[in-house]
């Protein structure tokens, strides 16, 4: 399962049509192959250097620096508890001691029936909502010890199964770029000056 | 899923809102919705400056002193004036790679008012003639880059991006892209590393300012989400409406994430330099109050990279530089309130916990400093301390930072200064800003430090708390 699919090898072509260089994709594809997988497998990786034109080092070089790719199989959902100064304030850090109380797991690791991965992680910018807790990147503020109980139970039993995708998934909505809306994409080298710049900068007229 | 609290008083007329206006409009992130609400009618900007010279929009910014909002205030239309003349490609990067601690707008600004965004992207790229625009969210914010993605799909289709928008010469294409979790990506020059499929790593600014060599190292124009998205109604209602809120140095407004330990914490859009500190914190059209009946401890007026303000500052107005001048930075819109209950060693650990596990490494004295900064906390907060833990961790925050030379604010509150902005030995502020909290906490509360230090303070230990180094 580890090869990207033909549908995501298309959008995966496409994606990289949208950049003036193939490897200013890295990025995207690995978060494609992530949403595949449910992690970022090695030959995905492999993969990806191909399309790009990279090697599968240079791929994992650049991957291995971003914390949400995951280079091994992770939770259905991960429950990240931001424990950053405005959450710390509110209780974060004892949110997080809960955490890993009720789920029986230190911060960092993944329960035995692989439900939920448990991470301490930094501000994700919901500071006025402390303190916030996010599921596969959807938000929940304003979490309560039995709150958190409550989120568990509800991921448990597939009621929030509709809103929060398995991990990898991110956007539902996808930028539709295709051939004939892309006005001019080209590597910089071909790149002149566009035609609707007037000459030197200067106040030459408008676009019109 | 409780609702973000944001100032959404329509009766409160005195101070108009520039970029959240849509904030309460629940089809606000639509193009009908954008196109209905507000003072005037969605991408009329753009209709108008298509009319005008790149050269004549670049003005109008400049004029208006569009302050960037991404933490260094560097005015936007003298920033766009820095790419070369004759070079070719140019390019437009939207930093909405949101995560300084505290901070909490772009992703609003991002997730109800897209098209104000993508029209003040197109409005830069008009500007300075730019080949593409890259629209680079941040990894962990999935809602934003639905948002952005459905409205990119609808200006494409409306004609509003692309080839020959709105049957004019100009022709752009705006791609939407996200990263995968790293501070560090926000600042601009690693975000362009990001951008060109590397590890973020900042690149050392000369020779490397985006504006001369950015992206593939061309000319590149890299603003905040909070910054463009001011450009539709500053070239709706022209310049002198513009000046006419805020300050004379900083006109405009800001977007505040209040947050901490206030009443009523919120994201508020107060105009530059007219509010003070205590009127955010009180008032209760924003704060309510500090929480609970205590009392304000400190606050952080600028997000976690800022230096620490005390009771004594409250009076100060909301303004970059009355706030620089007092040795801190109004930074990226993030003020912290912190109470008389608060911990100062405990708060401080978490902070500089936050720059060491985001150092990118490419740098020693931040690599290896804010990581041993972070051991001698965790062990003073542990009941581990020694009594030379103190001027050990003042002198590796030195070798990051080196300081402190005299500000006249801090000489006359008789306190010595923060070095502030901070002198680095590194290629980015990063490392430098683990230094902050430091000093603030130590030259205020040295006792509680000590305290530890010499175990007469009860000693906290939360598994939270815990150092994962
Ligand atoms: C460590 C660090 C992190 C930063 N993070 C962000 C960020 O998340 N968002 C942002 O807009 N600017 C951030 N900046 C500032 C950017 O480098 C850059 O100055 C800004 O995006 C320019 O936009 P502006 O002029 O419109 O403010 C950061 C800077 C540093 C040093
Ligand atoms: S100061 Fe820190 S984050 Fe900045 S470049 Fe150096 S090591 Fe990286
Ligand atoms: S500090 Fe927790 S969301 Fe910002």
């Amino acid at each position: 399962m580890a090869r990207l699919t033909p549908d995501n090898l298309l959008l995966a072509r496409k994606i990289i049509a949208r950049f003036p260089k193939p490897r200013s994709a890295t990025i995207m594809l690995c978060h494609l192959a992530q949403e595949q997988d449910g992690y970022l497998s090695e030959e995905a990786m492999a993969q990806i250097a191909e399309l790009i034109g990279a090697t599968p080092a240079e791929v994992l070089g650049t991957a291995s620096f971003y914390e949400m790719f995951k280079m091994h199989p992770v939770g259905k959902y991960c429950v990240n508890v931001c424990t950053n100064i405005s959450c710390q304030l509110l209780g974060g850090e004892e949110l997080l001691e809960h955490a890993e109380e009720v789920m029986g797991i230190r911060s960092g690791s993944t329960t035995e029936d692989g439900m939920f991965t448990l991470e301490d992680v930094e501000c994700v910018a919901a500071c006025t909502e402390a303190p916030a807790v996010q599921v596969n990147y959807r938000y929940f503020n304003k979490v309560s010890p039995e709150g958190f109980d409550e989120l568990l139970e509800d991921l448990r039993s597939g009621e929030l199964s509709r809103t929060i995708p398995p991990h990898g998934t991110l956007g539902y909505v996808r930028q539709d770029l295709d051939g004939d809306r892309i006005a001019n994409i080209t590597p910089p080298s071909q790149q002149v000056e566009p035609v609707w710049f007037p000459d030197g900068d200067s106040d030459e007229g408008p676009a019109k | 899923m409780s609702d973000t609290a944001v100032d959404t008083d329509e009766a409160d007329q005195d101070v108009p809102k520039v970029v959240s206006s849509r904030f309460d409009v629940a089809d606000g992130h639509t193009l009908d919705g954008y196109t209905r609400s507000g003072s005037f009618e969605g991408y009329a900007a753009l209709r108008r400056v298509l009319t005008m010279t790149p050269g004549a929009v670049s003005e109008l910014v400049k004029d208006a002193t569009l302050l960037g909002r991404g933490g260094a205030a560097f005015p936007a239309g003298v920033k766009w004036g820095f790419c070369p003349p004759g070079v070719w490609p140019r390019y437009v990067v939207v930093n909405g790679d949101e995560s300084e601690p505290g901070t909490y707008k772009d992703r609003l600004l991002m997730e109800r008012d897209p098209h104000q965004l993508i029209e003040g992207s197109l409005i830069a790229a008009y500007a300075i003639g730019a080949a593409q625009v890259f629209l680079y969210v941040r990894g962990e914010m999935p809602h934003a880059q639905e948002r952005i993605a459905a409205a990119l799909n609808e200006a494409y289709e409306a004609n509003l991006i692309g080839k020959n928008i709105l049957g004019t010469d100009f022709s752009v294409d705006v791609v939407l892209t996200w990263g995968a979790g790293a501070y560090i990506v926000g600042e601009e020059t690693a975000l362009i590393e990001s951008l060109e499929g590397n590890r973020g790593m900042p690149r050392l600014k000369p020779p490397f300012f985006p504006a001369a060599k950015g992206l593939y190292m061309m000319p590149t124009i890299v603003n905040n989400v909070e910054t463009l998205s001011n450009l539709p109604w500053l070239l709706n209602h022209g310049v002198a409406e513009y000046r006419s809120i805020g300050t004379e140095a900083s006109p405009g407004t800001r977007l505040i994430a209040l947050s901490g330990d206030v009443e009523r914490p919120g994201v508020y859009e107060v105009p530059q330099g007219t509010t003070t500190f205590r009127e955010l914190f009180e008032s209760e059209r924003y704060g309510g109050g500090i929480r609970g009946g205590h009392e304000l401890k400190m606050f952080i007026p600028g997000g976690a990279s800022a230096p620490w303000f005390f009771p004594e500052q409250v009076d100060l107005p909301l303004e970059g530089r009355v706030v620089g001048g007092e040795g801190s930075m109004l930074g990226s819109g993030a003020v912290v309130v912190m109470d008389d209950t608060t911990d100062a060693v405990r708060a401080c650990l978490r902070l500089v916990r936050f720059f060491a596990r985001e150092s990118c490494g490419k740098c020693t004295p931040c690599r290896e400093g804010t990581v041993w900064e972070e051991k001698i906390l965790q062990r003073i907060l542990d009941g581990q301390g020694r009594p030379s833990d103190l001027d050990l961790l003042l002198d590796v925050a030195d070798n990051i930072s080196p300081g402190p030379y005299p500000l006249a604010a801090y000489a006359e509150a008789d306190l010595e200064a923060i070095p502030f902005p901070p002198r680095q030995t590194t290629i980015c502020p990063l490392g430098p800003s683990s230094v902050a909290p430091i000093t603030s906490a130590i030259r205020r509360f040295r006792h509680e430090f000590e305290d530890k230090i010499n175990r007469k303070d009860s000693i906290p230990v939360t598994s939270a708390g815990m150092s994962n180094v």
